[in-house]
């Protein structure tokens, strides 16, 4: 466990005085990147990794906030009520999304949230009037929240950081509450849990809006990065490329998604670089990943450094818990 | 009068694409239980691999229905090679085989892309079916007729395949309860490859003949995935009667939608799947919540 804190350490440490060594802009901005990623991947980790609910249309939601919070901002609103309204909005769909969607869970689960998904993309792409179709919406300011202007790159990430702290700690003490354990118990074992007298949708669905929450949290992020939002950002493939993710870095552990967002992140920006083939290879790592290693890059990793040192294997949750333990 | 006449067949016609599409799709969901993320892609390998018969390599053209036989059998191949070689080694677990097949999806989206380029391919109509049929005042492009008729046949020579055949019979017991078909003698994972391959040949076929309608492009694969899925989750996975009541409302929904409110199109398409989910999750004709 001190091996653990000693290095959580030194990541905090690397990870605040960042801007200090990273040598140019460039590279402080793919880590602002990654950082809101991870949020986001922080965020479908709840449903993936702790509720055993897989979703792949958290895409769609994302660019739910980024699109109203670009329409808000065109329509001449201030930051504060533009992110405000954005939050509520996002909200609002996903209780909707977790309504139709919680009608099912496992593979019915998927099939309806990637269904919702591309129906979101649909609209975006088609209704020219409110997000301007293929053109996209573009942002011209920054918010400069106590007087720091975010147009600052440096400024910018310690702004990606601090809430990407809060997002952390928020999941972390999510994950040990009573609220987490129950909703593990949902991915275990449902029906035990309906038995003892939990209600079971109940809880899903509240975790559906944790989920969503952060997802909005770092589509607002997103959205100032860039300073623009297109359809693109809702495609099936950015759905994919969240799960992946969590996944590589190991769904339902605290620090795997965060892997997983620095990974596909920094393989993306490297990719991109040499060829136009992104999207054959994040195909290429998916099929990879599930065959060879399910678990995950972190759990993998971690039962080897247990091997390695001679304690036995714990064992640690599959990708999903769709699957019922045996009673 | 007339327009919404036509209107009505080209919603018939694109509703006949979609069955052809989607009865795979529902027939894997059934027997596998795992929706094939695959299968937009399996339509759009289809046209494209048809379309390049259709205009020849180095000067050799083949015949329309040629090309889209050959196109079928290529893509049933592909199919029937991804679940042996891929998914087999999955069994039971349903997660990784879905993601599996999302992975796929894209590698074959990338690989169209690169092979075919991005600009959308015109597919030429049969030169037999180029003009108009009239009935009395009403002209109605003969290929669409066409499409309607042939989605028909097929629509019965599946349900005889179906319900009438030995390897119908247990495909049926599979859907049913794999594992009482195993404990009877029945090699499921047998039916498996033939059900993926079946599948995937009826989705490249129905790529190929939409060509002449749709054309074939990059993203033909994302803008036919979604369909095929509103269609199974309207219509219920593993029933045939489903796909086609499924495929025939969301025809009528998504033309009568572009038609008058193109820009909701797709919102449309939400509104009877919110319906079916609230009111019958298992869908219309579907047996199991999936």
């Amino acid at each position: 466990m001190s091996v653990r804190a000693i290095a959580l350490g030194i990541a905090f440490l690397a990870l605040a005085t960042l801007p200090y060594w990273m040598s140019g802009i460039y590279y402080i901005n793919v880590s602002s990147q990654i950082l809101f990623y991870a949020v986001f991947a922080l965020g479908l980790n709840v449903l993936v990794g702790y509720a055993g609910l897989v979703s792949l249309g958290h895409a769609g939601l994302f660019g739910v906030t980024a699109y109203a919070t670009g329409y808000m901002l065109q329509l001449g609103f201030g930051h504060p009520i533009a992110i405000l309204v954005a939050l509520v909005i996002s909200m609002i769909s996903m209780a909707v999304f977790a309504a139709l969607s919680l009608r099912s869970t496992g593979i019915g689960f998927i099939m309806i949230t990637l269904a919702l998904g591309e129906i979101l993309w649909g609209l975006a792409y088609r209704w020219i009037s409110l997000t301007g179709g293929d053109n996209g919406l573009s942002l011209k300011t920054r918010p400069e929240p106590f007087g720091y202007s975010l147009s600052d790159v440096n400024t910018f990430y310690y702004a990606t950081l601090i809430i990407f702290l809060l997002s952390l700690a928020a999941v972390a003490v999510f994950v040990r509450s009573p609220f987490g354990s129950a909703l593990m118990g949902t991915r275990d074992q449902p029906r035990r849990m309906n038995a003892l007298g939990y209600h079971v949708w109940a809880i899903r669905f509240f975790a559906c809006l944790f989920s969503g929450l952060l997802t909005s949290v770092s589509a607002i992020l997103f959205v100032y990065y860039t300073q623009f939002i297109s359809p693109q950002t809702l495609a099936l493939t950015s759905s994919a490329e969240v799960l992946l993710m969590v996944i590589s870095g190991g769904a339902g552990t605290l620090l795997g998604p965060i892997v997983g967002a620095g990974l596909v992140v920094a393989v993306k920006t490297v990719v991109s670089g040499f060829i136009e083939r992104w999207n054959f290879l994040l195909g290429a790592i998916f099929v990879a990943i599930v065959i060879l290693m399910p678990e995950g890059l972190v759990p993998g990793t971690a039962r080897l450094w247990r091997l390695a040192w001679g304690k036995r294997d714990r064992g640690t949750g599959a990708i999903a818990g769709g699957a019922e333990a045996k009673p | 009068m007339n327009l919404w006449l036509v209107l009505a067949v080209n919603s018939i016609t694109f509703g006949g694409l979609l069955f052809l599409l989607s009865a795979g799709f529902s027939l894997i969901f059934g027997l596998m239980r795992i929706p094939n993320l695959t299968h937009g892609s399996l339509f759009m390998l289809g046209a494209y691999v048809g379309v390049t018969f259709v205009l020849g390599i180095r000067g050799f053209q083949l015949n329309f229905w040629l090309a889209a036989l050959l196109a079928t059998l290529t893509v049933a191949a592909i199919g029937a090679l991804a679940e042996r070689l891929l998914l087999r080694r999955m069994p039971g677990d349903q997660l990784a085989q879905v993601l599996v097949t999302l992975g796929l999806s894209f590698m074959a989206a990338d690989l169209c892309l690169m092979i075919w380029g991005g600009d959308p391919i015109s597919v030429p109509t049969p030169p037999e079916l180029e003009g108009f049929a009239r009935f009395g005042v009403l002209v109605f492009p003969a290929y669409r007729l066409a499409i309607i008729v042939i989605a028909a046949v097929f629509a019965i020579a599946l349900w005889l395949l179906l319900e009438r055949t030995r390897l119908g019979a247990m495909i049926r017991a599979g859907v049913d309860d794999p594992n009482m078909a195993r404990v009877v003698g029945i090699r499921v994972s047998q039916l498996f490859t033939i059900v993926f391959a079946l599948g995937a040949g009826l989705a490249a076929f129905a790529g190929i003949i939409g060509g002449p309608i749709l054309s074939v492009y990059p993203g033909l694969d994302q803008d036919m995935l979604p369909l095929a899925l509103v269609v199974v989750i309207l219509g219920g996975t593993g029933s045939l009667l489903g796909s086609f009541v499924g495929s025939i409302i969301v025809g009528f929904i998504y033309n009568f939608g572009q038609a008058l409110l193109p820009e909701l199109a797709y919102f449309v398409l939400f509104l009877p799947m919110l319906l079916v989910l609230l009111l019958r999750p298992q869908g219309l004709f579907g047996r199991h919540v999936p």
